[in-house]
């Protein structure tokens, strides 16, 4: 079977800092994955790789079998099979919710304005934000707003998600709204790749999790395994720490 | 210690030198305040008196010549006034578009083109482009600007504006999150659809107070047409008023045009300062 995505040997430096030492996993078509990991190791750059909004350094990233650091491959035509939801959840302010997910139906799939808009529609309201179809983003609050993104992505019927910590912009009360989105999303059996604080989430929803710390897999395998029972002492340390924040261990 | 024998030995500036009557702060405001008054009113008294006012309005306000200038001052020369500024306007819209786009471009000798070009637009004044202008077919034997006189001043005011436009237009275009292209790209639109759809849209919203005032100078400017020798219908405000005070040997026309000026330009002015406000609240 091909997986959804692998990643071989993957290295990533911004000039002199080497951010990505050498990465290798894969996911499998329906798996959900986590991926946790103290600030600044690596886990949004690795999640930018896989869509190549960030070019590898060395390394391959391979989507259903298709390798995407091949030069010779259509970026663009691979990442309609990527979905990818931002912290910032980045809208496009000057359009309505219901233009935010027409707009890349209509210019790259496109498809016929009637169809789009059904479309949308229709994952506006699984998201629950189909009374929101005519305000802008200014108008919504973050939790909104970050599942008009969840369906914009959506609606471009990816078969895989990246997820880049999509709750942690939100006021706490909000948090839940988005997290119940996604696991509706996981439930339907959509891949998906979530970088993420919610230590919860991962437990209950994860196939696998991921722990990345300094730009190195430091610790893979199942939910429960990594988050009840870590093997490595970073991974305990860390998980101590995030799961008790008045804890004030050194990572 | 020390420090309170430096204290003591400087007096603070309200302590009062003694023996001498000391104003309030409030008396002095109100004394200076006085003596404003009085200045404005003997130079006020100084002008009523000496000036001749009959002469003066016999020259600038005479409303005989002025009542000649109608209906031609609107259906004439506002009209090519707006013509050519608009025209101008749009072209060193698209213009510096252009080279707003290749001084950012990935490609070097793009910026470089677009440096260039940017500096030695902006560096120039605009009479002297609009001379470069008159004696283009000189140096281009056989080459005519299209659109004749219209084409001719749109594009001096096209060159003159283009510069200006392409820097508030590359600063609108970086002042868009970068998160906004990577959105759209993951979405699977390529670079130039995601510049084209997200990107540009949204550095035009936020240039529009600016090109406004941009316009406003671009008006103004519209007045160097006088150089490119127009007559007849081809002209705009300024040269109007000039053929008209000439006319009639009295400065009324040049009143009158500048007051037409005036109307367009006010309101532009203040519409663009309104939408400044209201994008700094949108933020
Ligand atoms: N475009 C860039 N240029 C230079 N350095 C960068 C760039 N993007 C990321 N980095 C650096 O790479 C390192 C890893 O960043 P990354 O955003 O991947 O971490 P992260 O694990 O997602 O952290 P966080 O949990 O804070 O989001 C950081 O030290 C960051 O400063
Ligand atoms: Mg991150």
């Amino acid at each position: 079977m091909t997986h959804a995505i692998e990643i071989r040997d993957l290295h990533k430096s911004f000039g002199r800092l080497e951010v990505l030492k050498g990465i290798d996993f894969s996911v499998d078509p329906g798996q959900v994955v986590c991926v946790i990991g103290p600030s600044g190791s690596g886990k949004s750059t690795l999640l930018r790789c896989v869509n190549l909004l960030e070019q590898p350094t060395s390394g391959k990233v391979i989507l259903e079998g298709v390798e995407l650091t091949d030069r010779d491959v259509d970026i663009d035509a691979a990442r309609r099979r990527v979905g990818m939801v931002f912290q910032q959840f980045n809208l496009f302010p000057h359009m309505t919710a219901l233009q935010n997910v027409m707009i890349s139906q209509r210019r790259v799939l496109k498809r016929g304005r009637a169809e789009a808009e059904k479309i949308a529609r229709d994952n506006l309201e699984k998201v629950g934000v189909a009374d929101k179809c005519d305000s802008y983003p200014i108008q919504l609050s973050g939790g909104q707003q970050q599942r008009v993104a969840i369906a914009r992505a959506l609606a471009m019927s990816p078969d895989l998600m990246l997820f880049d910590e999509p709750t942690s912009a939100l006021d706490p009360e909000l948090v839940g709204d988005v997290l119940t989105v996604m696991r509706k999303l996981a439930e339907e059996g959509m891949t998906m790749l979530v970088v993420t604080h919610e230590m919860a989430f991962a437990r209950d929803v994860a196939d696998r999790v991921v722990f990345m710390d300094g730009g190195v897999i430091v610790e893979d395998g199942p939910a429960a395994q990594v988050i009840g029972d870590p093997q490595h002492e970073r991974t305990k340390v860390f998980l101590r720490r995030v799961l008790d924040p008045t804890h004030t261990d050194n990572i | 210690m020390t420090d309170q024998s430096t204290t003591a030995e400087s007096p603070g500036p309200a302590g009062a030198p003694p023996g001498r009557t000391k104003l309030s702060p409030r008396k002095k405001q109100q004394i200076s305040r006085a003596v404003q008054y009085v200045v404005l009113v003997v130079v006020a008294v100084f002008l009523v008196t000496r000036i001749e006012w009959g002469s003066l309005a016999q020259n600038f306000a005479k409303s005989e010549v002025a009542s000649q200038m109608l209906p031609d001052l609107f259906t004439v020369a506002l009209l090519n006034t707006i013509i050519y500024s608009v025209g101008g306007f749009v072209f060193a819209f698209l213009l510096g578009l252009l080279f707003a786009l290749m001084r950012l471009s990935s490609v070097r000798p793009y910026r470089w083109i677009a440096v260039v070009y940017i500096e030695i637009f902006r560096g120039l004044p605009a009479v002297l482009i609009f001379l470069f202008i008159l004696f283009l077919p000189l140096a281009l034997p056989g080459f005519e600007v299209p659109g004749g006189t219209y084409g001719q001043g749109i594009l001096g005011l096209t060159v003159v504006g283009s510069a200006y436009m392409a820097e508030t237009l590359r600063a609108g275009l970086q002042a868009v999150p970068k998160g906004q292209l990577e959105a759209a790209r993951s979405l699977g639109m390529s670079y130039s659809r995601g510049m084209i759809s997200i990107v540009i849209p949204q550095a035009v919203r936020i240039v529009i107070p600016p090109t406004t005032n941009q316009f406003v100078s671009l008006l103004k400017d519209s007045s160097l047409v006088l150089f490119l020798g127009v007559s007849g219908e081809y002209v705009e405000l300024t040269k109007f008023g000039n053929d008209t005070a000439s006319t009639f040997a009295n400065a009324t026309p040049l009143l009158v045009v500048g007051v037409t000026y005036l109307l367009v330009t006010i309101p532009l002015g203040y519409l663009a300062s309104r939408l400044e406000k209201r994008q700094m609240k949108g933020r």
